[in-house]
């Protein structure tokens, strides 16, 4: 019996996406292929790893995580040069955690300033991400993409609550957007299909089905992009074409595996190592899933994820 | 792929003796084609037949064990390309690879770290399945002296013998015979010699060639050779080569049901650093491999795959549950709130995380519902006012906390009344509708 090669042919494929300036740019997504199986398609950009960074010094992280940007943490612009200079980012997303109702309930003004300061300081494409509070959100996302108007940056996240006004923001600033919704492939659907009847280009947008760690629900994220890749190639369904971004680090760094001390569960091995390998597992199961964008955490992690993705295309 | 009942009737007798009951052999081929009988039916059915019937009828994935007893891992056996489909259904094996040149102390030590590599997870036992014992000293004394050592520390593990020298291999594999020890492997240069073996001491075989057109030329005549139990190295070792290898044997094996490729997959992902390494293996899990190959086996990095693997080969048809109970988050206090929700996995991750958000220590009361989220339990009635009471009252939570107030979920907020009907002197409060407001809402309880 000869071999032949099980080749699948698409009809459809997956929208690529490029934010940043001038030579900066970054391009990501584009693929007509299932996540790297380059004998039947294309793969024309690599994923794509942001640094996060916050509005706010990150008193709720994790102390190994913490410890690893504690001279530059009190200050977003810092923080952003040395993910930038020290760290080689290819991309910084700036979280605005601060403006929480919870958290610092910082105003939309001070976001926008923060906003300013950073891309001020950086000539990396800069993310912009609210704080996931739905109705904060709404004026923060606005005022933030006022504030960097002309930067081709990507902002989000617009969720069902919030999208009317995050939208017509990032369509008259010229920003792209992430639209999350809840582990589900139709609300993804929906929420891409209200979007793009608002006037914005699918071309523009990304879609973010929500992450979860390793452990805590990554099957549902895992099978979830698995669909909304197999509905954007091979049945050609445009609403799914947008590139996925997988918000890894925020889920990560709050579970139980990546904070608790050895000397309490001798059984779960080195805290530090055992943090690293939780983030870059993670990612490592998204970018298998589909997810062409990962917002990360711990520089080890983004380093070994990087060695993945150097392996993978 | 499945014969016809045309394709079937012609390899029959075509007597029409009815001594299979059926009035013609036609008619019983038509029952056989829908899996309605068995072929045994028929007295005077062919060897031949029997052999291409069998072989159609054989899963497109051959089956079977890594090991033996009851930590044996069974292999193959897929049925789908992506696990919303239906589910994987064999967990991957993790092996630790070690080489014959390490010192006495250090192969015992590793082997004893295998053999007592076990942890729980959501109810699962969770391990190291298998050694893989690299022939590196080519002296073939010390190869079959420290199989042995590694078959005495590691008495229930299953064992992989990586070598590729005839003779060599046949001694170890006799020292460890009856552990049914996986040889790796045939190549083309020694595939008659290494089939042999494997035939003689009846244990699977794994093949190896560069490229699925060489791995396939391989396996039909390994096969032809009288061996059938094969596991697959096409050669893999960056990510890229694992996840398109491995894609293409799976669909040849399902789509196309190319029997040359329709065994379990075997990779080695030995990276020098431990966290690169954690990250290639997650590829190898998530796409098809059968047996993961390491080079060390941290805890942390246990931990790690062992979730991944449990996370991939999850049931999708199934609700993952958790179990019943009250659950702590942070350190709770006497006074500190009690919630509840229901036990379907995805709800009570997002609900404790979000309650760990809030920073506030909470009893979590996850009442067991079938694995159903809030508002289905409720509305197929297993999460009712009279079910909760109960549950509370069984729990002995009264016993663990110094107050009598239950958080219920906001989308059940009509429970409230009959609760605190069925709930005597308790106080029924009505939380977020929706999990992402329960930081707020424990925040403004303060
Ligand atoms: S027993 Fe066999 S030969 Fe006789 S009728 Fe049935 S199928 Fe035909």
């Amino acid at each position: 019996m000869a071999y032949v090669v099980p080749k699948e042919s698409y009809n459809g494929k997956v929208l690529g996406v490029s934010f940043g300036k001038d030579s900066q740019t970054l391009n990501f997504g584009g693929e007509n292929t299932l996540p790297f199986l380059s004998f039947e398609g294309e793969i024309p950009a690599k994923p794509v790893i942001a640094f996060e960074i916050q509005d706010i010094p990150p008193d709720d992280w994790p102390e190994t995580l913490k410890a690893q940007y504690a001279a530059v943490s009190s200050d977003p612009v810092k923080w952003a040069m040395h993910c930038q200079n020290e760290l080689k980012a290819q991309a910084i997303a700036l979280r605005l955690i601060g403006t929480h109702p919870d958290r610092e309930n910082r105003s939309a003004q001070d976001a926008a300033k923060t906003v300013k300061d950073v891309l001020a300081a950086i000539n990396v494409p800069l993310i912009i991400l609210g704080s996931n509070n739905v109705e904060k959100d709404a004026s923060v996302l606005v005022a933030a993409a006022e504030a960097a108007s002309g930067h081709n940056c990507i902002i989000g996240k617009a969720q069902e609550g919030n999208y009317k006004t995050i939208v017509a923001a990032a369509l008259a600033h010229n920003h792209k957007l992430i639209a999350m919704s809840e582990l589900d492939i139709n609300l993804a659907k929906q929420l891409n299909i209200l979007i793009t009847q608002m006037g914005f280009n699918k071309e523009n947008l990304i879609t973010d089905p929500m992450c979860s760690a390793l452990g805590y629900g990554l099957e549902y994220t895992y099978s979830v992009m698995e669909r909304i890749r197999l509905a954007a190639l091979m049945q050609n369904d445009a609403t799914m074409q947008p590139p996925i971004a997988g918000d890894v680090g925020m889920y990560v760094w709050k579970i139980k595996e990546v904070s608790a001390l050895e000397a309490e569960v001798p059984l779960w091995g080195k805290l530090e190592e055992r943090g690293v390998a939780w983030e870059a597992v993670t990612a490592s199961a998204m970018l298998i899933a589909g997810t062409n964008l990962l917002i990360m955490r711990h520089p080890k992690a983004i380093e070994t994820v990087q060695k993945v993705i150097g392996e993978l295309i | 792929m499945a014969l016809s009942g045309v394709e079937i009737f012609k390899l029959l007798p075509k007597t029409n003796c009815k001594k299979c009951g059926f009035p013609t052999c036609l008619a019983f081929a038509m029952k056989l084609a829908q899996a309605g009988v068995e072929l045994e039916k028929c007295p005077d059915v062919s060897e031949e037949a029997k052999r291409v019937l069998g072989e159609a009828s054989a899963p497109p994935i051959r089956t079977f064990a890594l090991g033996i007893g009851e930590k044996a891992v069974k292999m193959g056996g897929e049925t789908v390309l992506f696990r919303h489909d239906k589910k994987f259904f064999n967990p991957c094996a993790l092996a630790l690879n070690l080489k014959d040149t390490l010192s006495d102390d250090e192969i015992a030590k590793l082997a004893s770290e295998v053999s007592g590599s076990e942890m729980e997870r959501v109810g699962q036992k969770l391990r190291v399945d298998a050694v893989s014992i690299e022939y590196a000293s080519n002296d073939s004394r010390r190869y079959e002296a420290v199989v042995k050592l590694v078959a005495e520390k590691a008495p229930f593990t299953a064992i992989i013998l990586v070598c590729k020298d005839a003779a060599a291999a046949e001694t170890a594999v006799k020292a460890v015979a009856s552990r049914k020890p996986l040889l790796y492997g045939a190549a083309s240069d020694n595939a008659d010699a290494m089939a042999a073996i494997a035939k003689a001491h009846k244990i699977p075989l794994g093949v190896c060639a560069e490229g699925l057109e060489a791995l396939s030329s391989l396996t039909e005549k390994i096969k032809s050779l009288g061996v059938d139990d094969m596991v697959l190295d096409s050669g893999a070792k960056t990510a890229k080569e694992i996840i398109e290898n491995n894609t293409q044997i799976r669909r040849s094996a399902l789509k196309k049901n190319f029997k040359p490729l329709g065994y379990p997959i075997i990779n080695f992902v030995l990276r020098a650093d431990p966290a690169v390494e954690s990250a290639i293996a997650s590829v190898a899990i998530a796409k098809y491999s059968s047996i993961v190959v390491i080079s060390s086996i941290e805890k942390w990095k246990n931990l790690a795959l062992f979730t991944l693997r449990q996370n991939i080969y999850t049931d999708p048809q199934v609700p993952m549950q958790v179990e019943q109970k009250i659950y702590k988050v942070g350190e709770p206090a006497p006074e500190s709130p009690l919630l509840i929700t229901t036990n379907f996995s995805l709800t009570y991750f997002i609900v404790s995380g979000e309650v760990e958000n809030s920073k506030v220590p909470t009893w979590l009361a996850v009442m067991d519902c079938e694995g159903l989220s809030v508002l289905t339990a409720w509305a197929a009635g297993k999460f009712t006012a009279a079910k909760i009471s109960q549950f509370i009252k069984e729990s002995g939570v009264e016993g663990q906390i110094g107050h009598k107030e239950l958080i219920i979920p906001g989308q059940v907020a009509i429970l409230s009344g009959a609760l605190e009907d069925k709930l005597e002197g308790w106080k029924i409060t009505v939380g977020p509708r929706e999990a992402n407001s329960i930081p707020t809402f424990l925040k403004q309880r303060k």
